[in-house]
């Protein structure tokens, strides 16, 4: 059922960097600078603009996949992997979709895991790729089990 | 501070420890971030899960982790940041931020990054490219 989502993907959804969302996450994170929040470090800054930590595009809505429904329970982030052509300023719209890379299963200590890579894209709005956001999620075999259900 | 352009190969940015892990940072990382997973933040949920007691999210190290860069950006931005989780956090533990410079080229330094708990133990492991 896994192996026959790879290749699928979601419908492309509009979101815009806010500039409070902005501020929540990097307090969250621990990182208040001024780049991040300070409209005028951002103005001065190389980039012209105030910019979103590497980590924010966990906070976009990328579409779901059909028939992708992960159990809720028995899954380990294993991996998470980011690419960036530029860094993300703050008030602009960035288009994200999503896709099935890969599935595989290894045999280990702990049973037969399954190990599914969905990669998150992110587009400025006149189609260039900002960033790519690799997950690698770990799925135990009654989790999986569970789905066939 | 130094500047990452004169940074040599086994040369370190400057770790940061975090102050002990508190539910409440795990509170504010699931409304900032979305990820709602109660094992992050429910005792009862963990415990459920087979867990000891609620974790961090992996993603909050990560995020934490990419703050050694931050006094950076006006010399450049992280490029590429690939992340391996290789230990779960704890409530109270103390992680420790490391990078330091494995590889130099034209135009970008490569890190080799991770946290350790108060075992010195991993608990994520990876690279940042920073493109100068």
């Amino acid at each position: 059922m896994l192996k026959e989502s790879i290749g699928k993907r979601s419908e492309k959804v509009k979101n815009t960097i806010e500039r409070g969302a902005v501020r929540k996450f990097a307090e969250a994170i621990g990182d208040p600078a001024p780049i991040f929040l300070d409209e005028g470090a951002g103005a001065a800054s190389r980039y012209g603009k105030n910019i979103a930590p590497p980590t924010f595009p966990v906070t976009f809505d990328a579409g779901t996949i059909e028939g992708l429904n992960l159990p809720s329970k028995g899954l380990i982030h294993g991996e998470q992997i980011y690419h960036y052509t530029r860094p993300l300023l703050v008030g602009e719209d960035v288009f994200c979709w999503t896709e099935v890379k890969d599935y595989y299963e290894k045999s280990g200590n702990f049973g037969e895991m399954g190990f599914l890579v969905v990669t998150k894209y992110g587009e400025d709005s006149i189609g260039q790729l900002l960033f790519t956001e690799e997950r690698i999620v770990i799925i135990n075999e009654s989790a999986r089990k569970g789905m066939l259900v | 501070m130094t500047k990452i352009t004169d940074l040599q190969i086994g040369d370190s940015l400057d770790s940061i420890q975090l102050k002990p892990v508190e539910r409440l940072d795990l509170i504010k990382y699931a409304g900032a971030s979305g990820d709602f997973n109660p094992i992050h933040t429910v005792d009862s949920e963990a415990e459920k899960a087979g867990l000891p007691g609620i974790i961090a999210h992996g993603m909050w190290t990560m995020g934490n982790l990419a703050k050694l860069f931050t006094p950076h950006l006006d010399e450049g931005f992280i490029q590429d940041y690939a992340i391996r989780f290789k230990g779960m956090v704890f409530l109270d533990d103390v992680v420790t931020l490391k990078a330091s410079v494995t590889e130099k080229q034209e135009g970008n330094v490569k890190f080799s990054v991770e946290a350790v708990n108060q075992q010195e133990k991993n608990v994520l492991k990876g690279e940042v490219i920073f493109s100068l």
